[in-house]
């Protein structure tokens, strides 16, 4: 799950970490006073979980606190690649003497915290790594032990010269370590971990990823989602226990398995189609999963129909074909239903579904063929 | 032959009176996997189907009935603990099922399980089975059956899919393994691709991918230079966008990295045969086997 930079923020100053000074506003008028408070020249930044949010005129530069509030007026309801922005950031425009960049990932290879580290930062740290390798410090923290006093200064001494700033700096990695563990992180940075004219290191700026995993045992990190900044469908998919994913297409796809799931929208593409969806029913069977995810895309007016692609393990085929047809007793789905299904159970979810008079296929690739065909023959 | 599990596989199920562990423990029994124990703190001394005893902990299980596989259906929680319980026991084989366990439980776990020279299969894995012999952990038995081809796999139901084609075509498996769908996983390609490698019973190897980190690219170098068995492949997600967590914690794109093209290419450049879709595997495997 993404934060938002001021959830973020929140995380990094309780550890400890010095951060410039900041406030969330939902209003103009909240930042108006906000600047004044800051000092009045300010940076007026949206907060939405979408890349680019500069390119889309979601971060302005104010002189005073009366053009922060007009930037605020335009940002605050403003669409960001499908997205409402609901709040702003609202920072003081720093001095800035240097601009380094700390990163912690979890690293699928070493399968430990990794620490990244680079004095080129406030830069796409992703282009830094393509294009200067050699500007970026790696150590990957052994998690038994936590991130060690000497690991951190060596750490910080591919960023300064300065000891004061060395120490300062190893010490902000060490809280930021904390941060990664305890909210159990899949992604930390400060980009950039500033220093002023006057020699302070501070954190201008905060990114955190949470691991979905996480959230079952830690409501109080659940609580930081903001539904308000999800496409809505997600949202309601989450909710009932599915896993969805909005895409362009008009193939609209119930699948049994992550991997299924993914092929068969890959299926659809082969034959021509676009998938309008990644949808995972997940591998317990129950029939109400099936009539939300009905319920879900039968919604998403692009859809012209839908696939179902089921291969019974642990999933009960006759529990999904009880899905379907309660779903289409509960409410009308306007475009055709494909069905392939086989595996447990798969006689009697054919009988279920002959009771209604629908069809069922055995094989996945006659089923993707058949939806695309009928989805052109509707578009 | 096969891998990881055979006829001596002696099976301890870890959460074997809860809902999913008990429904899956009695598949395994009537498949014929050797179960010789299973475990709920608390409920130990209670028999499970009339046969199998319960224990409160893996070492009872592994003292009293000599069990060296246990299988893990624990909920997220408590699973991580769990794999490091029957680690601790002597345990040489973990397979964990379970799903959604947190990623920092997992960074402390393995390094605990390497230094006890224990093999983890999983988190979020279907498990594994040999046909005919034994199966541990959740793929349906009735769709494979005993032969020559290995299969490895990072997803379940795509997993019975391929499987499903090969045996309606008269193909059978030496061992189907499902590695898992989360970041720290403690099984990874290479190391199954060395295991049918090293395996008389395994003459050709299907490995299913998916988009996601580097470990496809790996494998694919680990082909070319070590394995000199046929290696059939597939790659899941050509479709998915970008920054997109694809139900799999560990089916996620970013930026320019772990995409499928990188995945395909990859394979291609080590002589892997790659399926443009599951139902390609037969064609394949006929072509690469000479049949």
């Amino acid at each position: 799950m993404n934060l938002h930079e001021y959830q973020a923020r929140e995380l990094l100053k309780a550890a400890g970490i010095p951060m410039a000074d900041g406030e969330v506003a939902g209003t103009p008028d909240e930042v108006l006073a906000a600047a004044k408070r800051l000092g009045g020249s300010v940076v007026v930044k949206a907060q939405v979980h979408a890349g680019g949010r500069g390119k889309a005129g979601g971060v302005k530069l104010a002189a005073t606190p009366a053009e922060a509030r007009e930037h605020a007026s335009k940002i605050l309801g403003m669409t960001i690649k499908g997205l409402t922005v609901g709040k702003v950031l609202v920072v003081p425009t720093a001095q800035i003497a240097s601009e380094c960049y700390v990163g912690l990932i979890l690293d699928r290879e070493s399968q430990r915290p990794l620490f990244m580290v680079s004095p080129a930062g406030g830069v796409d740290i992703e282009e830094v790594a393509a294009k200067t390798p050699e500007k970026i410090t790696r150590l990957a923290v052994d998690p038994r032990y936590g991130l060690m006093g000497h690991q951190a200064l060596g750490l910080a001494l591919a960023l300064y010269q300065d000891f004061k700033q060395v120490r300062a700096a190893a010490k902000i990695m060490q809280q930021l370590y904390q941060v990664f563990v305890a909210n159990g992180a899949s992604l930390a940075e400060i980009n950039p971990l500033a220093t002023t004219p006057d020699g302070t290191v501070l954190a201008l700026d905060a990114k955190v990823v949470l691991d979905d995993n996480e959230l079952e045992r830690r409501p109080d990190l659940a609580a930081l989602r903001d539904s308000s900044a999800e496409e809505p469908s997600e949202v309601e998919a989450r909710e009932a226990g599915l896993t969805f994913i909005k895409l362009d297409g008009n193939v609209g796809c119930v699948v049994n398995g992550a991997g299924l799931a993914m092929a068969t929208m890959d299926l659809v593409k082969y034959y021509g189609g676009e998938p309008a969806n990644f949808l995972d029913i997940g591998g317990s069977s129950n029939p109400e999963k099936v009539v939300n995810a009905l319920r879900i895309i039968t919604r998403d007016p692009s859809v012209k129909v839908i696939l179902f692609n089921i291969f019974g393990g642990i999933t009960r085929t006759d529990d999904v074909a009880n899905g379907i047809v309660a779903a289409t007793k509960a409410f009308e789905v306007p475009v055709p239903i494909v069905i392939r299904l086989t595996g447990t159970n798969e006689d009697v979810a054919l009988q279920i579904l002959e009771g209604v008079g629908m069809r069922a296929q055995k094989d996945m690739d006659d089923a993707v063929k058949q939806a695309v065909a009928l989805a052109k023959e509707a578009a | 032959m096969s891998i990881f599990v055979d006829e001596n596989t002696r099976l301890v199920v870890q959460g074997i009176t809860g809902r999913d562990g008990s429904f899956h423990a009695k598949q395994m029994l009537a498949y014929g996997t050797r179960i010789v124990a299973g475990v709920t703190p608390g409920k130990g001394g209670q028999t499970f189907e009339g046969k199998v005893p319960v224990f409160h902990t893996v070492a009872e299980a592994v003292a009293k009935a000599a069990a060296n596989t246990a299988v893990v259906y624990v909920p997220p929680g408590l699973a991580a603990g769990a794999v490091a319980e029957a680690v601790d026991a002597g345990i040489g084989l973990v397979v964990c099922i379970t799903e959604g366990i947190p990623v920092v439980d997992m960074t402390r776990t393995m390094p605990f399980v390497r230094e006890r020279g224990a093999r983890l299969i999983g988190p979020n894995c279907p498990g594994l089975i040999t046909p005919g012999v034994a199966k541990v952990g959740i793929i349906p038995g009735q769709i494979c059956a005993p032969g020559r081809v290995g299969l490895v796999s990072r997803s379940g139901t795509l997993t019975y899919e391929v499987v499903n084609h090969l045996t309606r075509n008269g193909i059978g498996q030496s061992t189907c393994v499902g590695i898992g769908g989360d970041p720290i996983i403690g099984t990874n390609f290479i190391d199954v691709l060395a295991a049918f490698q090293a395996d008389p019973g395994t003459d050709l190897i299907v490995m299913m991918g998916e988009i996601g980190g580097t470990d496809e690219q790996k494998a694919a170098e680990f082909v070319k230079a070590n394995v000199t068995k046929p290696v059939v492949g597939f790659i899941a997600g050509q479709t998915a966008p970008p920054g997109r967590r694809m139900g799999h914690a560990g089916a996620i794109v970013s930026g320019s990295s772990g995409t499928a093209a990188e995945k395909i290419a990859a394979f291609q450049a080590a002589g892997i045969s790659v399926m443009e879709r599951p139902a390609d595997v037969v064609r394949l495997v006929r072509e690469r086997l000479g049949k």
